[in-house]
């Protein structure tokens, strides 16, 4: 199922921050949207996923209309975020931050928990071996027992990502999944997302760092002030005359 | 999170609990006991909302009041059952809990603090003022035992076996959701709200889940208290008793299933004990100071910094 | 027609002392963020202290309630030192729970100290009431109106004419630029929470002598002083000034024409109707709410 977006337009206080934005996110794809600071990307995925109610546009992923839902409601329909300042369940363990992200692939009633029926302990050893594996994915799995405080940054980054996994997603949205990460860590962050497109999920990715998303994506889409300035292969957006001004015109990075 | 207790100590623990009214030297201490026990319920209601989905309640009383109303007036003007009386004041405590959670949708922090305390003022000049329902100040006398299956709990050993039932039943109740994924939704709305949305949590369901949960149990709580003190006035409503209830939460340790419960026996069994030494003024003015102490010195309760000393020997 | 005259003029002198309330704890809410659920005590304190300066000390009437404003604002500045500035970095909760604590402590402090016998302040002023066309004043009360507009006047002067006022406005607006700019952010809190309670504190001077004096007659205070800034917007200044002046003929109309009983209920649904309706206040500016 695609991700359509159209004529998406946000804005705060009577400041633009998204201008009437059109794109598409093919399915099966690992997608970038990049552009200077303040260009409107993690606008863009505040709209998507519900945080941030538009000016006017529609948001659509397959037959589903996403314009005006609730963003819990839409991670019910697959889509699901990660946010650009690292948020993780901090009081709680590894594993209980991965048994959360969970919640959607439960199905245990009020009355099957307070009744203490079988069948919730049942699930609750499925969904503890899903989290598991998980973990392993990650390669979190020795620090399953540690709050999720006390991990260092990094390794706080690669739990994001295994909450944001564990919601079961068709759509993945990562903002900045490498900020702050050291170019060993970049390059395990690199190969989860390939494996995690590799089993079927669409990812689109907010980057800064341009070295991993022209080597990780099939498609980039440039925003720059609120608008979409270019889209296409990695190679071909590098070359665009329009992005490198929009990039040298900021000033020097 | 915690694991449950290793079976011998849990057997240990049941033993003494079901022994203990033989044991005791007068109908008194078996009266601070019950009382203890019923604080221990409305503690465990406050820190499902307090504790586990981050709210903080001041009108807890007012549940309770509610609850503890609903119950005398079905048994006096209607004459209804102990047992139907108990569930009727349940869910109409657990109704009024609804009621809250869904006005206070977008409301978090102090907002939902005001809202909880503005409901508890409501109710309690409505149980004032409202003559001819709850006879008003002077409230309402001779409210019968509880009785079930045609026993009637009548003496104070009877109704210690009763208070510890309903007691350990909120207790395992609570123990069942705290562990289950829709306590780790109240967890995850405490901790990150924006990201249990992401991963779907629904926010305004659970909040309305918690309060009306809580609600229900302060209800509870009520239903016993009416039976067992045969008498229910306004005074129900004070602050006082919410007070107590925040700080049987705050510094038995909230978050966790226990610390309520140790908070609500050691403020109550204490209190009593320091009664020759001290007037009911010092003991709210040690209250709130100790309040103040705990959230500068052990901010996580007592159990939690107890149950952290231990694992770090 | 003279009734409702004689309620809209009750209302508007209590409401004058409300505003007093109010505008104190939106500087305490509104601007530092703190969620001061023992702004009742700090009016509490000021009845006492006027009552222990008329009463056991034999001053003035108005130098007593001078000395109860000056006595609720240092009483703030030392809970904010001492309380709230260790916890400056934890959760908003933390801070409610320490308020609530000293809430607790002062009420029953006071209930110590002078029993729960109720007192009454003494004032020099005639107790025959003025009689202005169809409404009768008494003229303590004209006297507590014109000093809580007085106090109004002068809170608002403070905060928007003067150099401190603008550092003040400037530490909760950016502390971080004020800090640069050499402002002193921490005695700006105190400050703050000093001239937010002194306001609490004279509120309860001038309620004093017209109410009785009490332990617990901080609790309603406290939230009907809640509802004027929820009812102004977090703050806002006139907001709370209007506020209080609405909470006080609401107070008494609906004293008069729906039941006394009830009066005090006046100050709840307003809180609960604006949080639900409109949480940003009647006066804020629409906007995101937090």
């Amino acid at each position: 199922m695609s991700l359509v977006v159209r004529d998406l337009a946000v804005s705060f206080g009577g400041v633009a921050a998204l201008a009437g934005v059109t794109f598409r996110v093919e399915p099966g794809t690992i997608t970038s949207l990049i552009g200077p600071n303040g260009a409107g990307k993690t606008t863009a995925f505040d709209a998507i996923t519900g945080y941030v109610r538009p000016l006017r546009g529609e948001i659509g992923y397959g037959d589903a209309v996403l314009t005006g839902l609730r963003p819990c409601d839409i991670a019910a329909r697959g889509i699901v975020r990660t946010f650009q300042r690292t948020s993780v369940f901090a009081r709680l363990t590894v594993l209980d931050n991965v048994l959360t992200g969970l919640h959607l692939r439960g199905t245990s009633t009020l009355a099957a928990i307070l009744g203490g029926s079988r069948t919730v302990r049942v699930e609750e050893a499925r969904l503890a071996r899903e989290a598991e594996a998980i973990l392993a994915l990650v390669g979190l799995a020795d620090r399953r027992g540690r709050r999720a405080a006390e991990l260092a940054g990094g390794e706080q980054r690669l739990l994001e990502l295994a909450i944001a996994l564990a919601a079961g997603p068709r759509l993945l949205l990562l903002d900045e999944p490498a900020a702050g990460l050291t170019a060993a860590e970049k390059l395990a962050v690199t190969g989860l997302i390939r494996t995690i497109r590799d089993r079927g999920v669409t990812v689109l990715l907010v980057e800064h760092d341009m070295r991993l998303v022209m080597g990780v994506s099939q498609h980039v889409i440039v925003l720059n002030g609120g608008l979409v300035i270019a889209e296409g292969p990695p190679a071909a957006v590098q070359a665009s005359p329009a992005v490198i001004r929009a990039y040298l015109g900021q000033g020097a990075r | 999170m915690a694991r449950p207790p290793r079976p011998a100590v849990r057997a240990a623990l049941w033993l003494s609990l079901l022994a203990v009214p033989y044991g005791l030297p007068s109908p008194y201490h078996l009266h601070v006991l019950i009382m203890a026990g019923i604080f221990a319920i409305l503690a465990q209601s406050l820190n499902l909302l307090l504790g586990y989905t981050g709210l903080l309640s001041l009108g807890h009383a007012a549940f309770f009041g509610i609850g503890a109303y609903a119950s005398a007036l079905l048994a006096l003007r209607i004459g209804w059952p102990f047992a139907a009386g108990f569930v009727a004041a349940v869910v109409l405590a657990a109704g009024s809990g609804y009621l809250i959670g869904r006005l206070a949708i977008r409301l978090r922090g102090a907002y939902f603090v005001l809202v909880t305390l503005s409901f508890a003022g409501v109710v309690s000049l409505v149980a004032v003022n409202w003559m001819s329902l709850t006879n008003g100040p002077l409230g309402l006398p001779g409210i019968p035992p509880a009785e079930l299956l045609g026993f009637a709990f009548v003496t104070k050993r009877a109704a210690y076996y009763l208070v510890l039932g309903v007691a350990a039943g909120a207790y395992l109740l609570c123990a069942r959701l705290v562990r289950s994924r829709i306590g780790r939704a109240l967890l995850a709305l405490r901790e990150n709200e924006a990201l249990a949305a992401s991963v779907g949590v629904d926010g305004t369901r659970y909040l309305a889940l918690a309060t009306v949960l809580s609600a229900g149990l302060a209800g509870a709580a009520g239903s016993l208290y009416a039976h067992y003190t045969r008498f229910v006035s306004p005074e129900v409503f004070l602050f006082s008793y919410t007070v107590t209830m925040v700080v049987m939460v705050v510094a038995g340790g909230k978050g966790t299933l226990v610390g309520p419960v140790v908070g609500a026996v050691i403020f109550t069994v204490l209190p009593e004990a320091l009664r020759e030494l001290a007037s009911w003024q010092w003991q709210m003015l040690l209250y709130g100071v100790l309040l103040i102490l705990t959230l500068f010195f052990l901010p996580r309760g007592i159990v939690p910094s107890l149950a952290a000393g231990r694992e770090r020997r | 027609m003279e009734a409702l005259l004689q309620h809209l003029l009750n209302g508007v002198v209590l409401g004058g002392t409300y505003a007093l309330l109010g505008i104190g704890l939106t500087l305490i809410f509104g601007l530092m963020n703190v969620v001061n659920f023992a702004h009742g005590e700090f009016y509490t304190l000021g009845a006492y202290l006027t009552f222990a300066a008329t009463s056991l000390l034999r001053i003035d009437f108005f130098p007593a309630i001078a000395v109860a404003i000056v006595g609720g604002g240092l009483a703030g500045a030392i809970c904010e030192w001492a309380l709230l500035r260790p916890l400056l970095r934890e959760s908003i909760d933390t801070t409610m729970l320490v308020t609530i604590g000293l809430w607790i402590a002062l009420q029953n402090g006071e209930l110590l100290a002078w029993g729960g016998v109720a007192r009454s302040i003494p004032h020099p002023f005639p107790t025959a009431p003025l009689v202005i066309g169809p409404v009768s004043l008494a003229p303590l009360r004209l006297v507590v109106l014109g000093a809580a507009l007085l106090l109004i006047l002068g809170a608002h002067c403070l905060i928007h004419r003067t150099p401190l006022g603008l550092a003040l406005r400037a530490t909760f607006e950016d502390g971080e630029t004020a800090a640069l700019m050499g402002v002193d952010i921490g005695r700006m809190r105190t400050l703050t929470f000093a001239v937010g309670s002194g306001l609490a504190a004279a509120a309860g001077a001038l309620l004093g002598p017209i109410f009785l004096v009490y332990p617990a007659m901080g609790d309603l205070a406290a939230l009907k002083a809640f509802s004027i800034v929820i009812l102004g917007g977090l703050g806002n200044f006139a907001g709370a000034t209007l506020g209080g002046l609405i909470l006080g003929v609401a107070e008494e109309l609906g004293a008069g024409y729906v039941s006394s009983g009830y009066r005090d209920a006046v100050g709840f649904v307003i809180i609960i109707l604006v949080l639900l309706c409109r949480p940003s206040g009647l006066f804020a500016r629409a906007g995101r709410v937090g």
